[in-house]
Formats: C-alpha cells, structure tokens, sequence
C-alpha cells in the first residue's frame, strides 16, 4: 500500500509543476490575444487618456512578467484576485466599500453547475457505454455491433454545436418534450433542474460514448483469447457470464483509463455546449471572459481545467494499479 | 417602420392623462400571466446600478421595470412625466422646476420625495464616478429642495431640452441613504419588484401590488428575464416556446421566424446609423465640392438592401433620426448621381479622386463590405476609393478620429442637441469631422436655450439643412431595432422606437392577448 501513496505522492508533485507550467502557457497566450480589457470595455469610448486610466488602475501598464509573479503570489496564497470586469465596476461607483466579489466567488457557482451537468453527463454516458461495449463484445461483428459502432463514431466525428443543434431539432423543436434552454438557476427544484440539464447531457454523452464503448469492446475482445477465457467457457459458462465475471474485471484498468480521460472532457470541453443551451456553467463564463480580455477570471478558468486533467488521469492511474493485483504488490 | 409624429417639447410638461389624450388605439389590455424574455447584453458584472447600464439587458430591467426615471418618452415619442408630475421653467431655460409625485414609494416601503431626486442626480457626479450620464448632470450648479415633493435645479447655461434629458435610462431614481443598499438588492419604484437577480444569468420580477401606472401598464403578474447572449440559441428559444419574445433578431434566421405563424418580427427605425466621417481639416477632404461629391457617390438604398439586408432606411448625412422630435425627413436627398459626383470633382479643380477609406466591422457590422460597395458605386464617378481593412482590435484608439477617412456607427441619440453637441460642436472631443461652419454652431448654442419650440424646429432644420450639404460625414443608412415576440403576446400598436424592445419598456406596456 505503501508504494501506492508514494506514487500518489509523485504524481501529485509532477501535477504541481505541470500547473506551474501551464499557468505560465496560458499567461503568455493571453497576453498573445489582441487587444485588452481596457479596448474591449470602452468600445467607442476608447480614446487614449481613458484607456490609460484603466490599464494604470488594473495595472495592465506594468511589465507583463511583474503582473504574472504578482498573479502567481496571488495564487499560492488561495487568492485568485479580482476579475476586471468586477474592479472597473467598482470603480463606476466610486468607491471599493460596495459590493465587489473575487474571481473566486464568480467561479464558484458556475463550477458547481459545470460538476452537475458532468455528473449527470456521466451517469447516463458511463453506464451506457461500457454496456453497449459488453453488447457488441458479446456479439462482436454482428449487425448490432456494426450499427453501435457506425453510430457512435458519427457522433463523435460531428462537431459539438451540430450533434446538439440536431438534438434540439429532434427533441425540442418538431417534438416539444424537451425545453432547448437549460438555464438552470439557484433554488430550483431537482427534477426541474434535471429535466433542463437534459439535453446538454444528451449532447455530450452522444460525444463521450464512442471512445468508452469502443474501449471496453477492444479490451475485452483482446481477453477473450486468453487460456484463461477459453477455460470458462469450456466448462460451459454462458457468454454473458464469462464476459461479465471473467473478461471485464481484468479488462477494467483501460476502460477506468478512458472513462477517466472523458470525464475530465466533460469538465474542460463544455464550453461549446454550455453556450449553445445557455447553460451557466464555467465554460460560459469563460467565453465571456475571453471576450472582455478579463485575464484573472480567464486564467482561473484555464487553471481549473488543467488541475481537473490532472486530478482525473491521477485518478484514473491509481485506480488501474488498484485494480490490478500485480501493481498492487509489486516484487 | 413606424411613423411617430413628435408634438414639439413644451416648457411646461403635459403628464398624466397624455396617453388617454394622445388617441393610442385601445385594445383590451389584460392582467396576468408570466412575461419570459430572451435579451442579450447580460454580463457576469451586471448590477441594479444603472450608472453602469449600458446594453438591453440592464436596460430593459433597469429603467424598464424595476426603476423609474423623472420623465418617460411614450411609445409615441411625447414626452410624459413619470416620478415627476409637471415642470416648469424660467424664460432662459436655467431654472427648472419639478413637482414630484405624491404617495409613490420604494419598494422597501420608503416614501418617494425631493431627497431622492437629489441624492440620485448626485450619484453621477461622486468622487471616482465614471457615469455615461455625467454629461447631462454636470451642468446642474444648483439643486434646491423647495418642498417634499418639488425641487429646483439650476443649469449653468440654459438647456430646453433639459426634462428630455432626464428620461436617460441611466438617470433612474434611488431612495436616498439607502442608495448601496438599492444597488445590492434592487430597490425602486418600478412596476416590477426583485424576487431574484442571477448577474448573467436570469433576473425574475413580480408585479407590485398597487402603482401609479395602475390601469395604464403593467399587466404581467411576474417577469423573467433569461440572458440568452448566443444569437441562435436566443431565436431557438422563441422558437420552442421558451421565451415570449427575444431582442436582436438574427437576419439570417429571419426567414425562419417569419415561416413559424406563432411568431411575430417587429422591427422600427430608430436613430441608430452609420457613417463614414471625413477630417475636414485634411486634404482633399476640407474642399466642400469634394465631400458633396462623395455625398453622391454612394449608392444609399443599395447599401441598406446588401448591409443590412432591409432592415433599415436611407439616411440623408444627418445624424438626427426619424426617433427625434425635430428630425428633417422633407430635406432634399443626396441621391446617388455619379454625374454630378464628375461635376463637382471638376468643379473642384481637380482631374479625378483618389481616396483611402479605412474600415473594419468593429465600426459596425458589415462595414467592410459597406465601404466596398461604396467603392465600387463611386468607380461610376471616376472616383476611386482604396478601401483598407483595419483590424477589429484597437479600431477606436487607433484608427477614429486619426484617419482621414474611415467608418463608424452612432447609436443617436434622444434629443438633436445631446447628438449634435456630442460629435459635431466645435472642439468636443469626439467631434470627428472637425467640420467647422459659423452659423451652424451659432444655431446650435441659440437652439439650446430656445423654449418656443416652433423656432427650435425652424433651427434645427436649418441646421439638418446646412450638414446635409456641407458636413463632413457621409451617413447612407439608419440600422433598424429588429426584435420579434410569440403572437401569444400583443401591444398597443404604437411600438417606441428610442431602443429596441419597445424603447425597452415592452416589459411595462405589453399584455397577453
């Protein structure tokens, strides 16, 4: 067990770096972007005296390396900083005594609403993949494993907004039984909360499914070879059986691997979906951060989708020696 | 496009029973149900401070249900009172006098009063403050509270067109000493009270139990607002039936919306446009043979067909719209006649034009396209346009107001002075011509004082008269508000055209049928 919490402990350490990078990566391309928040925000407005008073109030006139070690002080404190939009505001009322939240505070309710609809994203997408997997495994190169193969490799080929756009058609538009905006709020009542996450769920399972469903049929094809298998099944189990009791256990290191890999999908690549139903998760506050140049909130955004990666393919490793016996107590 | 007839600003405002007399068509209005509305323009930073609203969503909640303002702009385009019942003024237009009304309160329960007005009329002009109402709360020296529910307030030079001004949207009314905690929670003396605002996200409202606009607005029993900023997942909404009506219509969906028989496309001219201003003081730009040359280069209907795919109306160079009171729609046109363009460019001494004109769609959307067809319709007067892309960042900073040529859009502006003393009054800061013309800025300073409003408008058409010929900016078209609804709900038919959505009041002045 021992060397189980060491490598936890390794991996953790790598991820910090990782971050430590990434933080530096996503700094350096925002500052790539053109234009900045002072541009975005005036508009029209945008004469030089008034951009200058905001970048000198932000800070944006400062040296761009300055602004990311101030940032990164910032960070390893747990202090996320202000978003922009939120200290301009401030600065509209003329004093700072009002109210004026922190990225964190802003973030906060829309990573909650993001965990939500990746959790109810993966109770469908999990189960019912790794299902269907087994299925066409069972009666591999039949018609039904062609028909789930062809299917959910056209939904993972097609973009996003167009699998949800299609869904919408299907389920909203020429039969209301679904509402198209999933604008979920506080203080809503579960099942309400439930039925307009829906189709955003829908979408994303139709984009997540192909990859689980292909790796678990693979992975317990390729087992199905083995001596072991070929014992089973002369002792006259039944498929299923073999596959279910037999197969899938040693199989589940790669299937926990890719339902890792695609449930950190469902927290970082939200962002197009999240738009298209009006979702208020993190990816829409991200898009409407981009838009402004509001750096802090951006980097925060970035900063979480890089620690969600890390954490879940953490995860997704300890769970494979965990499953595994010969990881498990390695010679 | 609606026709508005704008019956002249008195100095002593007509208020309540305006709307009775005015003739609006009746249509049984009735009470109930659930108003859901699909805007864009929804920020994460939204606030009830409407010193910072400045797109429809803030807007449209702001100073259209949960606030009001002194004075309201009806559907009609008159003037009315709304927390002010009457105003009078000196002969100079300086000293203005509103009598409050009585027995309004906030929603907190506090009494409406001359404090108020006072203490939110101030907040523009705090320490720190960067309000877009300044500008119209600046030249107040004096603010004098004769009784609870009268105040004077004093301008340092004489303004006619003062108790317009104070219909602004940003100018709404807070309970004074309890202004941070209005802003916090939504605290006015709309229609509509703050059950839940979610910034960005949806903001819901219920009716208020008994209001002084009882019987003339507000039939809905509750309002949610839902922020809907991605264009097709705003017409969706319509669409499926989860909104009753959306703002900013979608012109390439438009099709659509109109096959669908539930739905309903409103659309009016406002004084929204776009323009093409020239610096004056540059050559070849300061010869006037050369700018009424350009003026009839540009083929107007063209553009409004291709740009803004009809959803707009020619523009005769003046920034004053069919949504002002002294808008000169019976000017002479500056048609498109390349042969005059040739005559007027050898009138002015010259073989032929050569010009740059920089463009970008941060200008506004299509502007690009707009200066490409304008090139090639002045190629038919020997005029030669070399149109550059501009990039969309840094457009304003970098390329308004610095080239000698380029596109730009106005969103107009509610009264011809506040436009005219924006962009063309000599030496403002965003003037962007630098057009100079003696008699039009004396007619400018005298229009301002002017209180007999059959004069204003014989100046203000001298004026519309004198840009049209000689100002330096070329503005082919006005941009329509397109906006469209569930034919569950209906309205008075006169639709105001100040700002989409129905001059954003929709919320206070539609019922379901």
């Amino acid at each position: 067990m021992n060397s189980v919490l060491k490598i936890i402990a390794q991996r953790l350490a790598l991820g910090l770096l990782t971050l430590f990078i990434v933080s530096i990566v996503i700094f350096a391309a925002v500052n790539l972007l053109p234009g900045d928040f002072a541009e975005a925000i005036l508009g029209q407005g945008a004469t030089p005296e008034a951009v200058a008073a905001i970048r000198t109030d932000l800070g944006l006139d400062q040296h761009p390396v300055l602004r990311y070690f101030q940032w990164l002080g910032g960070v390893l404190q747990g202090d996320l900083g202000n978003s922009f939009a939120q200290a301009n505001f401030a600065s509209f009322v003329g004093d700072d005594s009002g109210v004026r939240t922190t990225v964190a505070q802003q973030i906060a309710p829309r990573f909650a609403n993001t965990m939500f609809l990746a959790g109810v994203t993966a109770a469908i997408a999990v189960p019912f993949a790794v299902t269907l997997g087994i299925l066409a495994a069972l009666y591999r190169n039949s018609v039904f494993d062609r028909a789930a193969n062809i299917t959910t490799l056209s939904s993972i080929s097609s973009p996003e907004f167009f699998l949800a756009y299609v869904l919408i058609l299907f389920l909203a538009v020429l039969n209301p039984w679904l509402p198209s905006l999933s604008n979920i709020y506080d203080g809503m009542a579960f099942s309400e909360r439930l039925e307009k996450t829906l189709l955003p769920a829908l979408t994303l399972t139709l984009v997540v499914t192909a990859h689980m469903m292909r790796m678990t049929r693979a992975a317990i094809i390729n087992l199905l070879a083995s001596p072991y298998i070929e014992m089973a099944r002369l002792k006259g189990i039944k498929p299923m059986r073999v596959i279910v009791k037999h197969a899938l256990p040693n199989a589940l290191a790669p299937i926990i691997n890719v339902i890792a890999l695609n449930l950190a999908y469902l927290i970082t690549g939200v962002v197009v979906v999240e738009v298209v139903f009006v979702y208020p998760g993190i990816g829409q506050l991200f898009v409407d951060s981009v838009k402004i140049r509001d750096i802090p909130v951006v980097q925060a955004c970035c900063l979480i989708f890089a620690a969600a990666y890390i954490l879940l393919n953490l995860t997704a490793d300890i769970l494979s020696i965990v499953s595994n016996p010969r990881l498990r107590h390695p010679k | 496009m609606t026709r508005i007839s704008r019956r002249g600003l008195l100095a002593s405002g007509a208020a309540a029973g305006v709307l009775a007399a005015t003739g609006m068509p009746l249509r049984a209005q009735q009470k109930g149900g659930t108003l859901r509305l699909g805007l864009n323009g929804a920020n994460t930073s939204d606030s009830w401070d409407s010193r910072t609203h400045s797109d429809a969503f803030m807007i449209n909640l702001g100073h259209g249900a949960v606030f009001d303002t002194l004075t309201e702009v009806a559907a009609s385009g008159e003037l009315v009172g709304e927390l002010a019942e009457s105003w009078e003024a000196s002969a100079d237009a300086k000293v203005w006098t509103f009598n409050l009304r009585q027995g309004v309160t906030f929603h907190n329960g506090k009494a409406f009063g001359a404090d108020d007005v006072i203490a939110s009329l101030n907040m523009h002009v705090a320490e720190g403050a960067k309000s877009a109402a300044k500008p119209i709360v600046e030249p107040i020296v004096e603010m004098k509270k004769l009784g609870e529910h009268q105040v004077q307030l004093t301008l340092k030079a004489g303004n006619a067109d003062f108790p317009f001004l104070l219909s602004d949207y940003h100018l709404c009314m807070f309970p004074a000493g309890q202004i941070e905690e209005a802003i916090a929670k939504g605290i006015g003396t709309g229609m509509y009270k703050v059950e839940a605002f979610d910034p960005g996200v949806r903001a819901l409202l219920s009716r208020v139990d008994s209001h002084y606009k009882d019987g003339r607005a507000g039939w809905f029993d509750s309002v949610e607002v839902i922020a809907i900023n991605d264009t097709s997942a705003r017409m969706n909404a319509l669409m499926t039936g989860q909104v009753d009506a959306v703002n900013r219509v979608d012109f390439k969906t438009e099709a659509l919306l109109k096959a669908n028989p539930m739905i309903n496309i409103f659309e009016v001219t406002g004084n929204q446009h776009f323009t093409f201003p020239m610096l004056t003081n540059l050559s070849p730009f300061d010869n006037v043979k050369v700018r009424q040359a350009l003026k009839h280069s540009v083929n107007r209907q063209e553009m409004v067909n291709k740009i803004l795919l009809g959803h707009g109306a020619v523009a005769n160079d003046i920034p004053i719209g069919p949504a002002n009171q002294y808008f000169a729609s019976d000017l002479e046109m500056n048609d498109y006649d390349p042969d005059k363009a040739k005559h007027l460019i050898k009138e002015a001494g010259l073989d032929g034009l050569q010009v740059d004109l920089s463009a970008s769609n941060a200008a506004f959307n299509g502007a690009v396209d707009a200066a490409l067809l304008y090139q090639s319709s002045a190629k038919a007067a020997g005029i030669d346009i070399n149109v550059v892309q501009e990039p969309e960042d840094g457009y304003w900073s970098n390329v308004w107001l610095k080239k000698a040529w380029c596109a730009c859009y106005w969103s107009g502006r509610a009264t011809e002075d506040w436009m005219f003393s924006t962009a063309y009054e000599s030496g403002v800061p965003w003037n962007d011509t630098q057009w100079e013309n003696a008699r039009f800025q004396e007619l400018l300073i005298s229009a301002r004082a002017e209180l007999d409003s059959t004069k204003r408008r014989d100046q203000y058409h001298e004026m519309q008269m004198i840009m049209a010929k000689e100002g330096g900016t070329v503005i082919p078209m006005y941009a329509n508000y397109v906006d469209a609804h569930s034919t569950k709900l209906t309205n008075s038919g006169v639709i105001g055209n100040a700002f989409q959505m129905d001059s954003s009041r929709l919320i206070e002045r539609w019922w379901f049928a």
